[in-house]
């Protein structure tokens, strides 16, 4: 994983609430197979909307989403981070995430940074007075500056670290192979087994 | 949830159940190393998984401990003709393919343990108190009806799973939802959770484990307690659980992954063990009094824009905090709705009954209860899709395949079916529809599609009336609207 510092890019305003994940990517792009190519199904509902903020030209090439309360409820579709990703998404910023969201996207090297509500609409003030105005996005800091305004946002230091150090997930828990196995050793036979097949 | 004074008072049951899965304590704001006993996997969220590991060179570690089953791309027809869409076909291709490869036992479409992961995983007794489960799917709550701390996971950590049987997590916070009470006749499991939904709201639940007590809980059938559990994901917390107690014990004993003999006997003890210890403490505690729940639907778009089915369509602009209000309106402008109108005046196109939440046997036998010897609203289409190859066995066996069809509904094969568009399964643009499944989001029954979540009751009661309703809103009239020269029995 690619190593996350500090970031500039435009900034988007999404200024909804609950944006679930079935709107950031609906369910017919899930038949694929690929972990990458997912760009043209993002907010794919919403960009049939010549007037959604994602198609208007100030905010073309943004990398900074900053959306209301509660994005990425619903499904665990890892598909949602994806198609962020591929659209050039590095950043979302927002008040609240839903927790399979922010999960997936720390292992994708998307930051998710929770800020305050009363920042969110400072944020959106910043932005749509200068519509395609950049964001910086510095992880070292955990603050978001647009033009003359910075404020902090939140993320848990595990994560942070991670995207710090671009550091793979599986590589790290396989460290602790012999504490997996030390494990399995006194796991209870009354546990569950799929294999050999009962019936 | 391992907090340091943990030794000084008691514990809940999920901080029971993650203790006892503790592969290495996280130290200085590291997550926990978690070990996980069963793994369920489907096609859509494993494919990416399979080919990190391929491309790590890396083996699935426990194939003993995992189990996948197609369900979300699988036709509920003609399921012996190859899958007509090609891309649905392909992601099913790939998981046979990675099944084979992995040494991955697979339900495959037309198998006779097929069905929708949350549905197969009870079945088999595999699921079972005191484990861990997870799965690529966000409704894993579901198996945590048994005392299981169950959960979704992204693509990520399903190959994290498959790689190492662990998961790094940091602890869940615990909460409380107790239902006190009786419920009223009508009134059931799928009518408090939506009602707990709409209290606590689609974020409300965010970062919890959410405990479901109190004599209401206690009294539902295991079937009850998975649909709760089942929605625990629509209020934003990552698992839901009950704790295993009697009935748990009866549902699981003598399935065919339960424990036996010796095993079976230690597991019981063990399990009776798990229950919230009476000094323990949570982090947040939620009431709902079951005497005075009546069957609950949704008007708008996420699983917490619900009311009562006796009440109307609320009014955006009596709600204060901006943000939600917005949503109801934005709500209310795609499910066509006015404020004010009665929710029981809503006409539906259609009526879907089934998905992981609301397509076990009870479910199908509560929903023939109340059709047996009716007729369906002539312009409403019924669809009644088991959620599992032994559910469908199962009813048809009770004759309830027969109920259905003299209702006028059709009776389908196995699947997640019209829960969401990923199948042949879908509703047309504007079509409205009383579903049993746990989303009403924007298009997740199909493009342009309105979705109304209902219990099964609600469900039948609508297919009958062809607006929102209950069993109690059928008249005499309703009864008997026979096909003509049909013999029918009520």
């Amino acid at each position: 994983m690619e190593k996350f510092t500090v970031h500039s890019g435009v900034a988007a305003p999404l200024k909804r609430s609950n944006v679930d994940t079935d709107q950031i990517i609906p369910a017919q792009f899930l038949k694929r197979v690929t972990k990458t190519g997912f760009e043209d199904a993002l907010f794919h509902g919403w960009r049939q909307d010549p007037e959604f903020v994602l198609n208007q030209p100030h905010y073309q090439g943004a990398s900074v989403l900053v959306a209301g309360p509660d994005f990425g409820t619903g499904s665990s579709r890892e598909h949602a981070v994806w198609a962020l990703r591929d659209f050039g998404f590095r950043v979302v910023l927002s008040p609240r995430f839903a927790d399979i969201f922010r999960g997936n996207s720390g292992k994708q090297g998307l930051v998710t940074g929770v800020v305050a509500e009363d920042d969110l609409e400072k944020l959106w003030g910043a932005i749509e007075a200068a519509p395609g105005i950049a964001a910086t996005v510095d992880l070292v800091a955990k603050s978001v500056s647009i033009g003359d305004l910075t404020v902090p946002f939140d993320i848990d230091e595990y994560t942070r670290w991670r995207l710090l150090e671009g550091l793979d997930d599986i590589a790290l828990t396989l460290r602790d192979e012999a504490l997996i196995a030390e494990y399995e050793g006194r796991r209870e036979s009354w546990r569950p087994t799929t294999l050999p097949v009962r019936s | 949830m391992t907090e340091n004074d943990s030794a000084l008072r008691g514990r809940t049951l999920a901080e029971k159940v993650w203790d006892a899965h503790l592969v290495k304590k996280g130290e200085d704001g590291a997550p926990d190393l978690l070990y996980i006993d069963l793994h369920l996997v489907h096609e859509v969220t494993s494919p990416q998984a399979f080919d990190g590991l391929r491309m790590a060179g890396r083996p699935v570690r426990r194939p003993d401990l995992t189990i996948a089953t197609e369900d979300h791309n699988t036709p509920t027809l003609n399921i012996g003709r190859p899958i007509a869409d090609l891309t649905s076909r392909t992601q099913i291709e790939t998981l046979r393919r990675n099944a084979e490869e992995f040494g991955i036992r697979l339900h495959s479409l037309g198998d006779l343990e097929q069905g929708i992961v949350h549905v197969v995983g009870p079945q088999l007794g595999l699921t079972m108190p005191g484990i861990t489960v997870v799965c690529g799917d966000s409704h894993t709550s579901t198996h945590g009806a048994f005392g299981a701390m169950a959960f979704g996971i992204g693509t990520s950590e399903v190959e994290h799973v498959l790689a190492t049987q662990t998961l790094p997590l940091k602890p869940f916070k615990t909460m409380a939802i107790t239902v006190e009470g009786e419920l009223r006749p009508g009134v059931t499991a799928k009518d408090i959770i939506l009602a707990v939904i709409a209290k606590i709201g689609t974020g409300g639940g965010q970062g919890y484990v959410l405990e479901y007590r109190g004599s209401a809980i206690r009294s539902l059938s295991m079937e009850g307690r998975m649909t709760i559990c089942n929605m625990s994901i629509e209020a934003g917390a990552r698992a839901g659980m009950v704790a295993p107690d009697e009935t748990t014990f009866a549902y699981l004993k003598g399935r065919p992954h339960a424990p036996q003999g010796a095993d079976w006997d230690a597991a019981v003890e063990y399990w009776r063990t798990l229950a919230t210890d009476d000094d323990a403490v949570f982090d947040a505690e939620v009431f709902l009094d079951a005497n005075e729940l009546e069957p609950f639907v949704t008007w708008g778009t996420n699983p917490g824009q619900g009311v009562s089915l006796s009440e109307s369509v609320p009014d955006p602009s009596t709600i204060a905090d901006p943000n939600e209000r917005a949503a109801a309106e934005r709500a209310l402008e795609y499910m066509d709705l006015r404020a004010g109108t009665s929710m029981k005046d809503i006409p539906v196109d259609a009526v879907f009954m089934g998905s992981c939440t609301n397509s076990r046997i009870e479910d199908l036998r509560a929903f023939a209860s109340v059709i047996r010897g009716r007729q369906k609203a002539p312009n409403v289409r019924v669809m009644v899709v088991p959620g599992s190859a032994r559910v469908r066995i199962e009813a048809e066996a009770e004759g309830l395949h027969k109920v259905f069809e003299e209702f006028g509904a059709e009776w389908r094969f196995a699947g997640c079916s019209m829960c969401l568009g990923m199948n042949p399964d879908q509703l047309a643009p504007g079509e409205r529809c009383a579903s049993t499944s746990n989303r009403n989001f924007e298009g997740r029954q199909g493009k342009g599609g309105r979705t109304h979540l209902v219990s099964p009751l609600v469900a039948a009661a609508t297919a009958i009336r062809g607006t929102l309703s209950s069993p109690s809103d059928l008249q005499q009239g309703d009864l008997l609207r026979s096909r003509a020269g049909e013999e029918v029995t009520a």
